[in-house]
């Protein structure tokens, strides 16, 4: 009954004020639908950016690094024997990499493991070379980790495993040689050895510079252009099921096998930094949006508790309490922000469904945007509690009116 | 005869612009069912009194007594409901909510108060609005109605929970001699068939010789009669 006519008078003040109503629900309308769009945009695009990001990144890379050579006797109290430390000049060769793998591959958290070889040397045709850097991988799990298959532009990737001698190579090697599928190209490894290598596809990525210098190579090749046994790793990737758990996994990984193993956010700490500095200025923005449309509530409340100052006192003066008084105001404020709100989702809910059918182009395709349960809960959740604000503190004021007051003008 | 309403030493101090003692120690009984007039030049301190009466001013010293409860530190919320249950106001610009129609009006203070069901308090604030002429513009916006009118409207606002008391702040001031006798009218029937007390301020001398008993203040303090 009490709660009734609280909100019967909130209704009546929101239906009389329509126009101001009107603006301020246009107000919340506009910001809540701008602030869902934009942290979906920035979620989709974080999407787009990793998807890219780790089709040349794995989520971990094990590899044996280099260490300087240590004194023998670590008591600093008598001579030192090695007084100038120099890089150990031994082979990355990590040991019984069959172990490590099998072990990884038993960890629940591990999603793909995928050994390689990468060799640096130089390409030759003729008397032109090109330096470059070749990977010896297995074609099908290099595939399902990196997904090189969607870079093809020429042949299939995974025919790399029905030739031995086969290579797929970057499209700015290809250009630069002047060489298509079928033809031969020769590597020479840093270790010295030669070897004549048939193409059997060519992959171009978004990324220039690998394009000229990266190629792939069968697992074993890969090994005999080191002039190294079958057994011989030189990196382990290692994607996870949670790639944000990558940091973590990964001092854990090194812990337990002694060999570095290094997160992707540690390797590639620039690109971390700027994805995370483009979420803090959109949500810096569109939160600012939906404090922008708390002040109109703010001040469409703000009116109308000073327009109806002696419909408040008369209320008092009939035995509503300051409670009461507050009530009847926050209810306008919800109603307002509900209307907002609802229209909000709406309009965002349709912006989101058109944005989604943009073609953007490169290979970024479609706009990178979709439905966002998070973004619209979150955007709702603020949403609310803002429009709670912007009519609680204008009702403070209101049911702190003295009757006596207003009568006695 | 008992008393509704008592008050025992009540003073009250204005601070602004400068200390000044308004009520110098008011001490009244108004008896149940009594129609009492305040009169007294402007300034004599009758307003300020009603207010004390009327509970919505509390900041004064003194001891007052309504319907046998002594109202000494009860906060605002305890009043609120004290005003609700027990006091009408009719105010001198009749201080209707505009945006509502006259029933609306006159049915807001008994859903505050929620002892009956919405059916039943439409109904009876009809029968108020009834037994003041008014049922014609029941539906009508209060804006919408002459002085008089909202007068009555007011009154029928007042009387929707059956208070003991019904205070009046110059009820008749804002009226012609016609309606301001139509109001005198509805109140001394209240007071003397319905029980109920009126207490109003008023400069209207005709009206305060007509209730049953006047009480005269000049610079905070009751004339002796």
């Amino acid at each position: 009954m009490k709660k009734g006519i609280n909100t019967d008078i909130a209704v009546t003040y929101t239906v009389t004020g329509r126009k101001q109503t009107f603006v301020a629900v246009l107000g919340v309308l506009l910001g809540m639908s701008v602030y869902i769009f934009m942290n979906s945009m920035n979620n989709g695009f974080d999407r787009s950016a990793n998807a890219a990001f780790f089709k040349s990144t794995p989520h971990i890379r094990l590899y044996k690094d280099d260490v300087l050579s240590e004194p023998l006797n670590k008591d600093t109290t008598t001579t030192t024997i090695i007084i100038n430390p120099k890089i150990v000049p031994s082979s990355k060769k990590m040991n019984d990499p069959a172990s490590i793998i099998a072990q990884l591959r038993a960890d629940k958290e591990v999603a793909l493991v995928l050994p390689q070889v990468s060799v640096s040397g130089f390409y030759s045709m003729g008397e032109s070379q090109i330096s470059g850097r070749i990977i010896g991988l297995k074609p099908e799990a290099g595939d399902s980790m990196f997904d090189i298959s969607s870079f093809m532009v020429q042949g299939q990737f995974t025919d790399l495993s029905k030739s031995a001698n086969g290579v797929v190579i970057g499209s700015g090697i290809a250009a630069k040689f002047n060489v298509e599928s079928g033809d031969r190209i020769s590597f020479l490894s840093s270790k010295g050895v030669t070897e004549s290598l048939e193409i059997v596809g060519i992959f171009e990525t978004s990324n220039a510079a690998e394009d000229k210098s990266k190629a792939y190579v069968n697992l074993s090749k890969a090994q005999q252009l080191m002039r190294e046994s079958s057994s011989y790793v030189s990196d382990i990737n290692i994607n996870l099921a949670d790639y944000k758990r990558a940091t973590l996994k990964a001092s854990e990984i090194t812990k337990i096998v002694g060999y570095k193993a290094e997160g992707w956010e540690e390797a590639y700490s620039s690109y971390v930094a700027g994805s995370r500095m483009r979420t803090i200025v959109i949500t810096f923005v569109s939160l600012t949006l939906l404090l922008v449309s708390g002040f109109g509530i703010y001040n469409i409340l703000n009116m109308t508790v000073s327009q109806k100052i002696n419909d408040i006192a008369i209320l008092k003066a009939m035995g509503f309490n300051g409670a009461d008084v507050i009530r009847i105001f926050v209810t306008q404020a919800m109603i307002v922000g509900i209307l907002g709100v609802t229209g909000g989702v709406l309009l965002a809910l349709v912006v989101v469904n058109l944005m989604k059918h943009v073609y953007i182009g490169g290979d970024i395709g479609y706009f990178p945007i979709q439905f966002e349960l998070y973004e619209f809960a979150k955007g709702i959740t603020i949403g609310l509690f803002i429009t709670f604000l912007a009519g609680y503190i204008p009702a403070r004021k209101a049911a702190k009116v003295d009757p006596v007051t207003i009568f006695r003008k | 005869m008992t008393h509704i309403l008592q008050t025992k030493d009540i003073r009250k101090k204005f601070y602004n612009p400068t200390e000044f003692e308004v009520l110098k120690g008011i001490s009244i009984d108004v008896n149940k069912g009594e129609f009492l007039t305040l009169i007294g030049k402007s300034g004599s301190g009758k307003s300020t009194l009603l207010y004390v009466l009327s509970t919505m001013d509390t900041d004064y010293t003194g001891k007052m007594i309504i319907d046998g409860e002594d109202l000494k530190g009860y906060d605002q919320d305890k009043l609120a409901k004290i005003r609700n249950e027990k006091i009408g106001f009719v105010f001198q610009f009749h201080y209707l909510l505009t945006e509502f129609t006259c029933l609306k009006n006159v049915m807001i203070p008994a859903q505050r108060l929620g002892k009956y069901s919405e059916e039943e308090i439409e109904f009876r604030s009809m029968e108020k609005l009834k037994m003041l002429g008014l049922e014609d513009q029941a539906l009508k916006p209060a804006s919408k109605l002459s002085g008089g009118q909202q007068q009555r409207v007011a009154i029928a606002r007042a009387l929707i929970n059956d208070p003991l008391i019904i205070m009046g702040d110059e009820p008749t001031g804002n009226l012609d001699s016609k309606n301001s006798q139509i109001v005198f009218d509805i109140l001394q029937e209240l007071a003397h068939h319905q029980h109920q007390t009126i207490i109003a301020v008023t400069h209207d001398l005709d009206f305060a010789k007509a209730s049953d008993r006047t009480i005269e203040m000049m610079d905070g303090l009751i004339l002796p009669s």
